[in-house]
């Protein structure tokens, strides 16, 4: 691929962007999300048409109309999200697409074959043709996917971000076939953010920040916090601001709570960390803090109030919420960036029942202009806006409420680097003017510096707190991952 | 304030395109104050009704049964009025009557976590057959009161200028409007409508919100039946069948949305005023009743249409 360009009305996605991937090679796409890897990847597989620059493959030019023909030339993608039917079975999707016909009707005994040698070239054939794909696993989902493109003798596969929704040994797993689909000579481009992940598994490695080539080279040799430094463009400094801190009195002390297991007191003035990999129970535990999901065993203090606990209670009490699921929950898309903002507090902008609506736009302007959003103005509808001016709208919401124990989860998930930075300065922000942070992430090298102390959750069990500096990011994977606790 | 209106210009316009229209095809006798207090008073059930349920799905929910409830108000007042209660009381009593089913519709629709729509499509045939053993399946003659005079009408002049049904129609609709737009409830009902997620984040009370905002909807449903009492003067069991599909009509083509957080109650009242214009248009122009169904048809198929055009065209223009 070379000088790759492609804009979204006034937004340059991709700006002469060179990528090559040689047979029997593993080239890893690192950046931030935002920076471009999704859609050159798109364009790779057809699904979007490039406004500039050209493709080539096995020396032919290359110019797919759509994700059918890349796959017919040779090209498929692992999404993210897993694309399959889950109500078809194992061979149905495999074959979906190219189904082997005889005048107009399926020849099922050749579907069925297809799929068995595939599953066989992949080194599975414990997998049943036979099987529905909603019932499988989500590993076996993928490797049902990955079947799909061998069965259609792809040579280029590219896997889009595909451990985000593996365990620890499904993940080992897969890196396993991936070298052997390299040892079969076929070409693998990667996408990850994760450096780890990418130093094990990759050849080569090339960096994209806002839309264009920073680097590349070779992955053995090249130091993680190098590569880091090229995906956000600023030094680590400038990316976690820390100022001074002062810890003092407890105000949230948790006891033997179930969901989570956990024990643990937060502080004011602290940033308490909370590292696991999904699916560990990070986000029920919170959700039960905020009276979200039911307490089923031990006690929450918040400040002076311990007993029983609604959301509406929860910000009366000084606590504020920022979901995972900014989409979903953290935000009432359909509503304006002032409804959103205000929503927990409309008291403060009106008298007795009613509300001023003037009084809240002036409010949120404050609030746009201080946080730097991007937006056309307080009426402004949520939806319409990026993904990182969405969180910061979510996250004016807390700051709005002026809550002193700020609970979050996933933060900086699925956001630009800028907007990244500017959180991790809020909260730095936060924590010096004596409130209290409790943070979940599974972006581990945010936790580190950003954190006072950390704690990790695995399989639903809250370990124990320690200083962040105590953590390496090792440590915590390996403590995320059980690998601790079976040894 | 101008916001307000300019977003509800579409059906207002549309109100203004269909009474020219009439107005055209009829003659100017359409616009004489008569015929104009005449289209009033055929709104006035339908839109006290719509008020309600412009509430119920600007929150994401649906009320199947106002239709039932209105006919349960119209024997409730009169058998209240049979009873020699006052009219005021009898009135009061079937407001209450409806507010009370309102509140059977919330608490099963919170507490079962059954979907609106199916909750009151029960409600709609348990309410109704209430009315009628309320009845015993007959029409009960209520005697003559002030509440027959609600929606007479003031040809010969009262001073007022419109009956009093339809000033209490219109003191609503402003309270309603009100509500909604400045009121913190009124933007609870709007977060819940959108996302009730969020609004349960936000410490939204959603439960408690949405028995209140089904409990007015009732007490609304039960105000239409008082007026709709007003119009047969006895009190019918089997009263207002089908008028909750005119109800919600009312809502869509005033720009709600069944998927929640949207709907205003100007565009409401246009949208209700509107069915009634091709109504009274069409009767007097002499066309069948089979004409004016598909015109109302069309109107609300074209009018979500339209919103979803306008709001899309809206869209691609602010990015």
């Amino acid at each position: 691929m070379l000088g790759v360009r492609k804009t979204f009305g006034a937004t340059v996605a991709l700006d002469a962007v060179d990528l090559a991937v040689g047979p029997g090679e593993v080239c890893a796409l690192v950046g931030q999300n935002g920076a471009g890897k999704s859609t050159l990847m798109a364009i790779l597989a057809g699904a979007l048409r490039p406004d500039a620059g050209t493709m080539t493959l096995d020396g032919a030019p290359y110019a797919p109309a759509d994700p059918l023909e890349a796959r017919r030339a040779g090209v498929a993608m692992i999404y993210q999200e897993l694309s399959l039917a889950p109500h078809l079975s194992v061979m149905d999707n495999i074959a979906l697409g190219i189904e082997p016909s005889h005048v107009g009707f399926i020849d099922r005994a050749r579907v069925r074959q297809t799929a068995v040698e595939a599953l066989r070239q992949l080194g599975h054939p414990e997998i049943s043709p036979e099987a529905r794909v909603g019932r499988l696993s989500p590993a076996a989902q993928q490797l049902v996917e990955i079947a799909r493109a061998l069965a259609m003798q792809c040579r280029v596969l590219v896997f889009d971000e595909p451990t985000s929704s593996l365990g620890f040994e499904d993940v080992r797993k897969l890196f396993a076939l991936i070298a052997r689909l390299k040892q079969q000579g076929l070409a693998i481009a990667y996408i990850s953010h994760f450096l780890e992940e990418v130093k094990q598994v990759s050849d080569r490695f090339v960096v994209l920040r806002d839309g264009r080539n920073v680097g590349g080279g070779v992955s053995v040799d090249t130091p993680a916090e190098q590569i880091v430094q090229l995906m956000v463009g600023r030094t680590l400094d400038e990316l976690y601001p820390r100022g001074p801190r002062t810890i003092t009195e407890s105000i949230l002390e948790v006891n033997n709570l179930l969901p989570g297991n956990a024990t643990f007191a937060l502080h004011r003035g602290e940033v308490f960390g909370i590292a696991g990999l999904l699916g560990a129970g990070r986000t029920r535990l919170l959700r039960a803090l905020f009276g979200l999901e039911p307490v089923r065993r031990g006690t929450v203090r918040l400040g002076v109030y311990a007993g029983s606990f609604s959301p509406h209670e929860r910000w009366k009490q000084g606590m504020g919420m920022l979901s995972e699921d900014r989409t979903g929950e953290g935000l009432a898309l359909g509503l304006s960036v002032a409804d959103n903002m205000t929503l927990t507090r409309l008291r403060d902008v009106g008298r007795g029942v009613f509300v001023f609506p003037a009084t809240q736009a002036a409010t949120t302007h404050r609030w746009i202009d201080s946080l730097g959003i991007r937006t056309s103005g307080p009426h402004q509808i949520v939806s319409q806006l990026s993904g990182g001016n969405q969180q910061k709208v979510a996250l004016a919401r807390l700051l709005h409420h002026n809550v002193d124990v700020l609970v979050m989860d996933e933060p900086t998930r699925g956001i630009d680097v800028g907007s990244k930075a500017q959180i991790y300065k809020i909260v730095d922000e936060l924590v010096g003017q004596s409130k209290a942070v409790v943070l979940v992430s599974s972006y581990f090298p945010e936790l580190l510096a950003i954190c006072d102390r950390i704690a990790v959750m695995s399989r639903g069990h809250l370990g124990t707190a320690r200083p962040a500096s105590d953590w390496t990011e090792h440590s915590l994977l390996m403590e995320a991952s059980g690998a601790r606790a079976a040894s | 304030m101008t916001r307000y209106f300019g977003a509800q210009s579409g059906v207002l316009t549309g109100l203004l395109l269909i009474a020219v229209i009439f107005g055209l095809i009829v003659g100017p006798q359409f616009f004489r104050p008569a015929n104009l207090e005449l289209m009033a008073r055929q709104t006035a059930i339908v839109c006290v009704a719509a008020l309600g349920m412009t509430m119920v799905i600007v929150a994401g929910g649906i009320d199947l049964s106002v239709g039932s409830v209105i006919a349960l108000s119209t024997v409730v007042t009169a058998l209240l009025l049979r009873a020699n209660s006052g009219p005021l009381f009898a009135a009061l009593g079937a407001v209450a009557a409806g507010a009370a089913c309102g509140v059977l519709n919330g608490v099963l629709i919170t507490l079962l976590r059954v979907v609106p729509f199916i909750v009151t499509l029960g409600t709609m045939l348990l309410v109704r057959g209430a009315a009628k053993g309320l009845s015993d399946e007959r029409r009960i003659e209520a005697p003559i009161t002030w509440l027959n005079a609600l929606l007479r009408t003031v040809r010969d002049g009262n001073g007022l200028l419109l009956p009093w049904g339809i000033w209490l129609t219109v003191v609503l609709a402003i309270v309603v409007a009100i509500t909604l737009q400045y009121t913190r409830f009124g933007r609870h009902l709007f977060a819940i409508g959108s996302n009730e997620r969020t609004a349960r984040l936000c410490g939204v009370r959603v439960d408690r919100s949405k028995v209140a905002v089904y409990a007015i909807a009732g007490g609304f449903a039960g105000l239409a039946g008082v007026l709709q009492l007003s119009q047969l003067s006895v009190g019918d069991p089997t009263a207002a069948i089908g008028l909750e599909l005119d109800v919600i009509a009312a809502v869509i083509i005033g720009g709600g949305s069944l998927a929640g957080g949207k709907g205003t109650v100007v565009g409401t009242v246009a949208g209700a005023a509107i069915m009634t214009v091709i109504q009274v248009g069409c009767s007097q122009q002499g066309l069948p009743n089979w004409v004016q169904q598909i015109v109302t048809g069309t109107i609300i198929v074209f009018a979500v249409a339209l919103d979803r055009w306008r709001s899309a065209a809206v869209e691609s223009r602010s990015q």
